[in-house]
């Protein structure tokens, strides 16, 4: 029996370069080089390229570049140019963000200047890179799909440093850059806040996220079960339901009686994903702006429990208001 | 392929030592506190704790004094402090200072050896302030200390300068400085900052000037024309609390519900003790230790020319009651009574 499994393979197709279909818009900067990596054939297509670039590619290269540069070269300063402890203290270097007095005006470049201008630049980046998806999806006439997937996330990114802070009047409430400064700015953030589990769009976001790593398990499973049976070529068996899909949807149905269809589980998936960053753009968005402290509005609105007392007399704060 | 598996497994080894060395091995002992479910509980390590209590021992009692007699006062000149005890009693605790804080270098370390009375050795200065640090803290901050008190040992554990006390700290690295951005004391590993990229100036800011310390609302929705708090003192607060995590040996439930970490309803009572001991480090360094800083000898001070300062740490050293709570006022119960 002819077998061809991708991953773990030992065959491997090399053939004639693919430069895809004719788009329509004769571009300028379609490249014509490919190359064959029997590395990359190990885990997807063994042919690398044609890439394309275009205007928004490079401009948002550029940009990119510009704002990691920034980053860097910052980080790089704050241990005096040395570069073997810009190494070993490279996961504790960061940009921070401007201290709460500058508000939202411009701070000088040591003070916060650099770090709005490295978030400026990356923005740029990240928006070009948008439309970049975009118009590539649309020359090939496609859906754009990965454009509006990508946006939710651009969305998050836009409230973390940009929309929350414009709202709160301040740079300061913005994320700095680097490993673990901006892992130390998530868990200050959820303290600050009263603790961000009580936030409903966080947890509606976990509930996304950890749904959407269990619906991919749930579908990447179930395909390579019936690639035997050519449930691999999905898109055929959407349009003409064969042995593949009906094996695994009665499989689904007797499991757990219900079963997505070959085409529903793409859109169960991509809206799991594209809802995890959708909610948890907007529970960032409501925090500091409209709720204070999480617990307390989950207390008022009857989702925190409360426990019995355990210590009597109980602890009292020593000082009402003080510090 | 072949060639990289050796080095594939040399890595894998190296990060297996590297993952078992970072950590305590479980399991750790822990007695719950709180409601069960929330955690709060109070952590032994079995492995640690012997190494722990040997470190932690309390000093040798000097033993009972003899009662009467005529008082220091009126025997030795220049008896500031200690004027009230008796002979006896003022000998003992001299003897007892000796051992507590300079049982390597004797009465000299802060006495004229020739002239006991004289003022020319700058430490005995120290000494007489400390003296009435002690009595402050044992008559004024008995919500902290309660009736266990402290004395000379309980910080210096036998050296003239506590190992505990603590220097402005300046991170592995100096920043390059110029228009290049400041790193706002933080983001680089410092073992002051428990090894995270918090704050690494937390102490000064919350343990000697009184910086906000309380981050989250008390209500549940803003209050216009009353702005919050802002996130960068919310780390300077995070890294003060790791500080106290690691100079009690225990974890955040120690105190605090961590669904509600402000909350005090729902705290250990024991966190309003924790509380006192913020307010009672902040008014040590400022009422007593940072106005001895010119008296002190350059090799005593820090690497930024400042007093050696106290935290929890200080005291406190890995265990939640200093010295296992060990009764520190026994012998001599003049440390207990206010200074005039």
């Amino acid at each position: 029996m002819v077998e061809y499994q991708n991953i773990f393979t030992r065959i491997q197709v090399h053939g004639a370069p693919d430069l895809g279909v004719e788009a329509g818009d004769s571009p300028v900067w379609r490249g014509k080089t490919t190359g064959k990596s029997t590395l990359m054939g190990r885990i997807g297509d063994a042919q690398i390229g044609p890439f394309y670039l275009g205007f928004t590619g490079v401009a948002a290269l550029a940009a990119g570049l510009t704002s990691f540069m920034i980053i860097g070269f910052n980080m790089l300063a704050s241990v005096n140019w040395d570069p073997i402890e810009f190494i070993r203290q490279l996961f504790w270097l960061g940009l921070e963000p401007p201290a709460p007095e500058y508000g939202l005006s411009i701070p000088p470049l040591a003070e916060g200047g650099w770090w709005l201008m490295a978030g400026f630049f990356l923005t740029l980046s990240v928006m070009l890179w948008w439309v970049r998806v975009y118009t590539r999806a649309r020359a090939h006439g496609m859906g754009t799909h990965v454009a509006w997937a990508f946006a939710s996330a651009i969305w998050l990114f836009l409230v973390l440093g940009f929309i929350r802070p414009l709202l709160m009047g301040s740079w300061s409430e913005a994320v700095p850059f680097g490993i673990f400064p901006h892992l130390d700015w998530t868990a200050a953030f959820s303290l600050r806040y009263g603790n961000l589990f009580y936030n409903p769009f966080h947890m509606l976001s976990i509930a996304f996220l950890y749904g959407s790593a269990l619906l991919f398990a749930m579908h990447g499973a179930t395909i390579l079960a019936v690639t035997r049976y050519g449930g691999d070529r999905e898109i055929e068996q959407i349009v003409d339901r064969g042995t593949a899909s009906e094996r695994a949807a009665l499989f689904w149905r007797w499991t757990m009686g219900f079963n997505a269809s070959m085409e529903s589980i793409h859109r169960w998936a991509w809206w799991f994903a594209v809802l995890t960053t959708l909610v948890g753009g907007i529970g960032i968005l409501l925090t500091g702006t409209v709720v204070d402290n999480w617990y307390l509005w989950a207390v008022k609105h009857g989702v925190a429990p409360a426990y019995p007392p355990v210590w009597d007399p109980a602890a009292v704060d020593p000082q009402m208001g003080g510090n | 392929m072949k060639a990289l598996i050796p080095i594939v497994l040399i890595v894998a080894v190296l990060l297996g030592v590297q993952l078992i060395v970072s950590f305590e091995r479980p399991p750790v002992d822990t007695v719950q506190q709180g409601f069960r479910g929330t955690g709060m509980e109070e952590n032994i390590n079995p492995r640690t704790e012997a190494k722990l209590v040997e470190a932690n021992q309390a000093p040798d009692s000097y033993g009972p004094t003899e009662p009467g007699g005529p008082k220091a006062s009126e025997i030795y000149e220049n008896v500031e402090v200690l004027g009230d005890l008796t002979e006896d009693e003022f000998t003992a605790l001299m003897i007892s200072i000796t051992a507590w804080v300079s049982p390597d270098q004797s009465c000299a370390y802060c006495h004229n050896v020739e002239n006991m009375a004289s003022e020319e050795v700058y430490a005995k200065q120290v000494a007489r302030r400390m003296l009435q640090m002690t009595k402050t803290i044992n008559s004024q901050w008995k919500d902290h200390v309660a009736d266990t008190g402290v004395n000379c040992y309980t910080c210096h554990r036998g050296n003239p300068i506590p190992q505990q006390a603590w220097f402005l700290e300046s991170g592995p690295a100096e920043s390059a400085g110029g228009f290049n951005a400041s790193r706002q004391g933080q983001n680089v590993a410092t073992e002051r900052a428990g090894y995270t990229s918090l704050p690494y100036t937390a102490l000064e800011q919350l343990l000697v000037e009184d910086g906000n310390i309380r981050v989250q609302s008390a209500s549940a929705l803003p209050i216009a024309g009353q702005p919050g708090v802002g996130l960068q003192a919310t780390e300077s607060t995070y890294s003060l609390m790791m500080h106290m995590s690691d100079s009690l040996g225990q974890n955040c439930t120690f105190c605090h519900n961590t669904r509600a970490l402000g909350n005090w309803e729902q705290s250990n009572p024991v966190r309003t003790k924790a509380w006192h001991g913020i307010q009672m480090a902040r008014d040590i360094n400022n009422t007593f230790v940072l106005p001895l800083q010119p008296l002190l000898p350059e090799a005593h001070l820090g690497p930024q020319g400042d007093i050696g300062k106290v935290s929890c740490n200080t005291c406190h050293q890995g265990v939640s009651k200093p010295l296992y709570g060990a009764p520190m006022l026994t012998d001599h119960p003049t440390l207990g009574v206010a200074s005039d």
